[in-house]
């Protein structure tokens, strides 16, 4: 675990991201670009991409992607899947040969609806029951795991540089009006494929630079509410947090940052009073899920992303703009690598959310 | 002056084609490459497109000049020479700097000047020309840091929490620091005629490169901030 020389930054993740705030569609190529300039970020154990509005012929469908150890993983998920859900179709993930990528998993896909039969027997509504039955497989089910639960939307991850898994998922052939992306450094886990970036729960997803010191009691938090966090990976854990707060509690995306990345007291102390009340009020409801250490993350989500970072801004992060699209990343250079004439570059300050949504009706 | 194509090119060969130039050089597509001049004592590099992070990083002597942006990290630990960056930088600029001046145009971000230090006639001098974000100057144990808050309409020349740990050297702001809240251990004041006298060569050098003028500048008021002397540690440590 690193420490002092974190400041510095010498090296750590790299994140990225782009929008089309009219929902244009991007194929992956700019995002692949966006990583090789940050290449010495991550030491080649685990790249990942998000990828929103790629599956439109299926989008009433979650899409599964999952990892397999073995056949025998396979099957028993095919059989739980079945029992769960209508499976409209079943394919393996296109992939092209790589020869950085390596110990491959079976990498397959699964457009599922939840059958409503089901669902009225369970008196649960559908995303709540899509999401436990992901938790149930990943946590017991061995050697499979699902990383991406999302409609019209999807994760491609793996151990390897980021350039290198865009090129092993063939990104090149996928639109989509919203990409995100990480490099892996890891710091405290063995890197493996289920623990590369992104980490998704039914349609929100996170990429994360930084290491989260509070990961313990936000573990401990997210659990009793029915999340596994399998991994013993920090990022997994925020991902949880959005999805309950999020989803469960209904909270506003800025509420969420305020949260997370919670003010200082000494800060909320010199707000206008209504602010300082809202604050204060979610800082007390919510105290297991302030995220400290360092962080800089995306958020992805149907129809838009926030960019986030920890309240001290110990990571860096940037964000700038071209015509209909938003840029984000740990570096100029990235941005500049997807479009070199971006403009208004600007770095958000520790716990200021950049909140991009995408106008409606246009995915 | 010799010109090095920076384009894919990784930071390693990139140094060393600047050392092998033996000469002032001009890179050209720089796009994100760390530690460009690390250690040296010369030449004389000028940089168009984005240089990586660590930036002059050891930096002995050598001036660099970048005609755009800068990331994180520029000048850390430099020992001599000079950094001018004609836009902004990102976080940590000046880091742990122990001699040579950097001069920046536009806005710092995070924990610029954390930890600059000073020795005898090693003083380094880290001058901003727009406004500079939150923990400016913690630590610092030395030098001058100089923000001039050009063009920053409301905004306060510093974010929040200034001079954290601060406990020597100097901080002086341009515009009126009211509005800044400062930690119990340091002392601010309005610039003296002898502290104009001393800032003076670092402002008219900051208009001279970035063309302002340099009189109108020093015909403004500033607000210096130095450690309280009296017991610096007392109040961080002990609350008797």
């Amino acid at each position: 675990m690193k420490k002092e020389g974190e400041i510095r930054i010498p090296s750590g993740c790299a994140i990225a991201a782009v929008i089309s705030k009219e929902g244009k569609k991007m194929t992956g190529e700019k995002i692949i670009a966006a990583m090789r300039p940050m290449h010495d970020r991550s030491n080649g154990l685990g790249g990942g991409f998000a990828a929103y509005g790629i599956y439109p012929e299926y989008r009433e469908c979650y899409a599964f992607h999952i990892f397999f150890d073995s056949d025998a993983a396979r099957s028993a998920c095919e059989t739980l899947l079945r029992e769960s859900f209508e499976v409209v179709k079943a394919e393996n993930i296109p992939i092209r040969k790589n020869p950085h990528i390596t110990d491959l998993p079976l990498i397959r896909r699964y457009f599922v609806l939840p059958l409503g039969s089901v669902l009225s027997r369970l008196q649960l509504d559908e995303k709540e029951y899509v999401a436990r039955t992901v938790i149930k497989i990943n946590s017991t089910l061995p050697g499979a795991y699902v990383f991406s639960s999302g409609k019209n939307m999807g994760t491609f991850k793996a151990v390897g540089y980021p350039e290198d898994v865009g090129d092993f998922y063939r990104l090149e052939e996928y639109e989509a009006y919203c990409w995100t992306a990480h490099g892996r450094y890891p710091t405290n886990t063995p890197g493996w494929w289920g623990g590369a970036h992104p980490f998704a729960l039914l349609d929100y997803s996170v990429v994360h630079n930084g290491e989260i010191s509070s990961y313990d009691a936000n573990r401990r938090f997210a659990e009793m509410y029915g999340y596994k966090c399998t991994l013993q990976t920090d990022t997994e854990v925020i991902t949880y947090i959005a999805d309950y707060l999020l989803r469960r509690q209904g909270l506003t995306l800025r509420e969420m940052a305020r949260v997370i990345a919670a003010p200082f007291w000494s800060t909320i102390s010199a707000m206008p009073t209504e602010e300082a009340a809202q604050a204060e009020y979610l800082r007390k409801i919510f105290p297991g899920l302030l995220v400290t250490g360092p962080f800089s993350i995306v958020l992805g989500f149907t129809g838009g992303l926030m960019a986030l970072n920890d309240r001290l801004k110990l990571r860096s992060m940037v964000v700038a703009e071209k015509d209909d699209r938003v840029f984000i990343a740990s570096e100029e250079a990235a941005i500049r690598a997807m479009e070199p004439d971006a403009v208004n570059f600007y770095a958000p300050a520790g716990g200021e959310p950049v909140i991009v949504q995408i106008k409606e009706g246009s995915y | 002056m010799k010109k090095i194509d920076a384009k894919e090119m990784d930071f390693t060969a990139l140094n060393a084609a600047i050392r092998e130039a033996d000469g002032p050089c001009c890179v050209e597509n720089c796009l994100g490459q760390r530690f460009i001049g690390a250690g040296m004592k010369e030449p004389d590099i000028e940089i168009f497109g984005i240089p990586g992070n660590a930036l002059g990083a050891y930096l002995a002597g050598a001036q660099i000049t970048v005609r755009g942006n800068a990331q994180d990290a520029v000048g850390d630990t430099m020992n001599d020479g000079s950094i001018v960056i004609h836009g902004s930088v990102g976080d940590a600029v000046g880091y742990a700097m122990r001699g040579g001046e950097i001069y920046v145009r536009g806005n710092a971000g995070y924990r610029a000047g954390i930890h600059m230090k000073e020795y005898r006639e090693k003083k380094p001098v880290l001058v901003i020309g727009g406004c500079a974000g939150s923990f400016l100057g913690e630590y610092q144990a030395g030098g001058l840091i100089l923000v001039l808050a050009l063009g920053a309409g409301e905004r306060p020349p510093v974010s929040n929490f200034p001079c954290t740990g601060m406990h020597g050297g100097r901080m002086v702001l341009r515009k009126d620091a009211a509005g800044v809240k400062f930690p119990a251990g340091v002392n601010c004041r309005q610039a003296t005629p002898e502290d104009m006298e001393s800032l003076s060569p670092y402002i008219r050098k900051f208009a001279a490169l970035f063309d302002y003028d340099g009189e109108a500048l020093l015909a403004d008021r500033y607000t210096v901030i130095t450690p309280d002397s009296r017991n610096p540690y007392k109040q961080m440590y002990v609350a008797n």
